[in-house]
């Protein structure tokens, strides 16, 4: 073994590598607002929606769920402008992972709106309240409780593919990566840094998502 | 030399004291019947009997081997001495006979045949011969209670440990458990029981164990100590239970 | 030189789906064995080894698998192994695999009641015994369904190892369109044939959920 480790080069582009990690914070949060808000709109629709309604939200499910993302994100950027649509690297990436976590959020809140006992909305019912209200305080916070684990291990695991969209060379921590190496040569290094900061990133998520929950569903 | 020697032992959960200086000696051909309130402790005492629980004072012997002790081998003393839950604890997976003979066959090191062979002497003890190769879940809870038992004697114990075993059942199915129970104590096996069935106990047992509050509170002949109680705990407990 | 995207690419990209089904099947079998360690480390009671398999299991789920997959291709010089994309793609995958299926197995290890182990141990059984006889065949009844899931997951990801170089389906597809300038085609073409071998799996991953919650 005659390699010598040597981190100083990369560790000096510390500028540079914050710039990587503030696009990764910021795909990461963009995306989970949409890829929620899809997922909740979505679930509604297929389990309160019309037929046609119910059977489109299953294909886009089924159509995302079993293809890789990467193939995803190479229609919508380089396949799309065929078609005269045309993205930045940037919106192409939020689209595609939003349009991603949708199809996973799709079927967890749908799990979750699932899994509230009948009998409860019937006796919600039964008390008088309207359907709003049943929904709202009787069906949507224990579902969100029953969802959240899931919800947020998908969130992490969303935050570590968008490492994916620096192969559109969307500018995100990964793809800083690439660039360090290409000045330094130092490969290895590079990425063994990069790795760890992912880490510490999904650390910092898995404290913040528990913090979260103790703050809104644990003290009720 | 007693089968059972249980020699001023405390066990603790974390603070919780759960058994605190009990003692208590079985002969061979005994039957203890065990009763107490809710969280007195007996359950924790029958698993400490068969190494389930560690213990941090004291000591227990069986048939002359030290349960506590680093240098015992847990799967002999586990050969002579059977335990017995409340939730049968069957393996779904297995069927009946196979339920049985998976402890002979792995460390007797008999064959599957002779194996078989011990399954049908002892699901004939409880009855249920013709049940050698369903699975537990086509049978009724008694019936897998009965099981439960036949795959305990199928090791050939020298003591067996019964922990509220007729608690999970109906009514109805309490007395072909019980009916096992009778058989077995006609036939000279020495056991401890924990129960809330007291005319099993009276009738039965040869002498009663009351705990109260991890402590051995009271202990003598069975019928005469259910009948007069010498300590205001038991009474009350008598009272309770029986009313 | 360019051509139409016509029946002959797809082809190729037919016969390419050969290395993602290949690069699958390597890391799903060098991924099982290592779950299995750390699934077993898992419920071992044996308090370093646990620890060792969560650092493990959090390590691996904590890091992009492009990541790993760049580490391994650009460490495998450092220890002296010819730099090939598919070594460190079966390596890179592998060590993936291995903490997903591990920890799912551990789930359904976890899920077999207490009490089972303890009627095996009352018996008389040791820890390896009980594992055998009385756990697992039950465990791996439970691990079915979540574990074809994951293989579903472990077949699009392994398009990752397009990136650096390992020609599977999705590096198929990027050389086809390097050659007919027709990405949507081809990108579509793709993507339909990842669907026509995760959408049955899928399928069939959610039969088998619902068939063990069924009568029993
Ligand atoms: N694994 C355990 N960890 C911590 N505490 C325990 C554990 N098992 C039992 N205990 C505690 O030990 C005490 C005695 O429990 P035990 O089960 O022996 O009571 P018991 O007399 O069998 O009661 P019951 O009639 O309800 O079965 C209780 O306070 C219980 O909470
Ligand atoms: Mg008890």
């Amino acid at each position: 073994m005659s390699y010598t480790f040597q981190f100083r080069d990369v560790f000096a582009a510390w500028e540079f590598i914050l710039q990587g990690v503030a696009m990764t914070l910021y795909l990461s949060a963009v995306t989970m607002v949409l890829g929620l808000a899809i997922g909740v709109a979505c679930a509604a629709g297929r389990l309160y929606g019309p037929k046609p309604l119910r059977v489109l939200v299953g294909v886009y499910v089924e159509s995302i769920r079993n293809t890789p993302l990467l193939v995803q994100l190479f229609i919508i950027f380089f396949g799309l402008p065929s078609l005269g649509v045309r993205f930045d690297a940037t919106t192409a990436a939020v689209i595609t992972l939003a349009v991603n976590l949708g199809a996973y959020a799709t079927e967890i809140v749908r799990a979750g709106l699932e899994a509230v006992p009948k009998a409860q909305v019937e006796a919600g019912h039964s008390l008088g309240l309207s359907g709003l209200q049943v929904f709202r305080h009787i069906v949507l916070f224990p579902a969100l409780r029953m969802m959240y684990p899931s919800l947020a291990s998908q969130f992490i695991l969303l935050m570590l593919a968008t490492s994916i969209t620096s192969q559109i060379a969307v500018e995100d921590l990964f793809h800083v990566a690439s660039i360090i190496q290409s000045r330094t040569f130092r490969d290895f290094e590079v990425y063994t840094v990069i790795g760890v900061l992912y880490l510490l990133l999904a650390l910092v998520f898995r404290g913040g998502f528990a913090l979260l929950y103790q703050l809104v569903f644990a003290r009720r | 030399m007693a089968l059972l020697e249980i020699d001023k032992i405390t066990k603790r959960f974390g603070t919780n004291t759960v058994l605190d200086d009990v003692s208590l000696t079985v002969d061979a051909g005994e039957i203890i019947a065990v009763i107490g309130r809710s969280g007195s402790g007996k359950s924790t005492m029958l698993r400490c009997i068969n190494g389930l629980e560690p213990i941090q004072g004291g000591r227990i012997t069986v048939d002359g081997m030290q349960v506590n002790d680093k240098a015992t081998d847990l799967r002999k003393l586990r050969q002579q001495v059977g335990i017995v839950f409340q939730s049968y604890n069957l393996f779904p997976h297995l069927s009946v006979s196979r339920n049985i003979t998976l402890a002979p066959t792995l460390i007797k090191g008999i064959t599957e045949a002779e194996g078989r062979e011990i399954a049908r002497e002892v699901l004939q003890r409880v009855g249920l011969e013709e049940k050698l190769d369903a699975y537990p879940d086509q049978l009724s809870g008694g019936q897998q209670q009965r099981v439960a038992i036949a795959r305990s004697l199928a090791m050939r114990p020298k003591l067996m440990l019964f922990d509220e075993i007729t608690s999970a059942l109906d009514p109805e199915l309490t007395g072909e458990v019980l009916k096992v129970l009778e058989d077995m104590a006609k036939s000279g096996m020495t056991m401890i029981l924990v129960t809330h069935e007291m005319g099993f106990a009276r009738r039965f047992g040869s002498r009663l164990v009351f705990m109260h509050e991890g402590r051995i509170r009271e202990e003598g002949p069975a019928a005469a100590t259910l009948a007069e109680p010498r300590t205001q705990e038991l009474e009350t407990f008598l009272g309770a239970v029986l009313h | 030189m360019i051509r139409e995207f016509g029946w002959v690419d797809v082809l190729y990209l037919v016969f390419a789906m050969r290395w993602t089904l290949a690069l699958t099947a390597t890391a799903f079998i060098g991924g099982g064995l290592i779950g299995l360690v750390i699934a077993v480390l898992r419920v071992s009671r044996v308090w370093p080894l646990q620890a060792i398999a969560v650092l493990y299991v959090q390590a691996i789920q904590g890091t992009p698998l492009l990541v790993l997959l760049f580490v391994f291709f650009f460490g495998l010089s450092i220890v002296g192994l010819p730099v090939l994309p598919w070594i460190a793609a079966a390596l890179a995958f592998s060590i993936y695999a291995g903490a997903f299926l591990g920890e799912i197995w551990r789930g359904a290890l976890d899920a077999i009641p207490k009490t089972q182990w303890e009627a095996g141990s009352a018996l008389g059984l040791g820890f390896g015994e009980q594992l055998r006889h009385v756990i697992m065949p039950q465990a791996i009844r439970m691990a079915i369904p979540p574990t074809v899931g994951f293989l579903v997951q472990l077949i699009k990801n392994t398009s990752l190892a397009a990136t650096i170089g390992f020609v599977e389906l999705t590096r198929e597809g990027q050389l086809t369109t390097a050659s007919t300038f027709q990405p949507f085609a081809v990108y579509l073409t793709v993507a339909f044939l990842y669907f026509l071998t995760c959408f049955p799996l899928t399928q069939w991953s959610r039969h088998l959920e619902r068939r063990s919650y069924g009568p029993a």
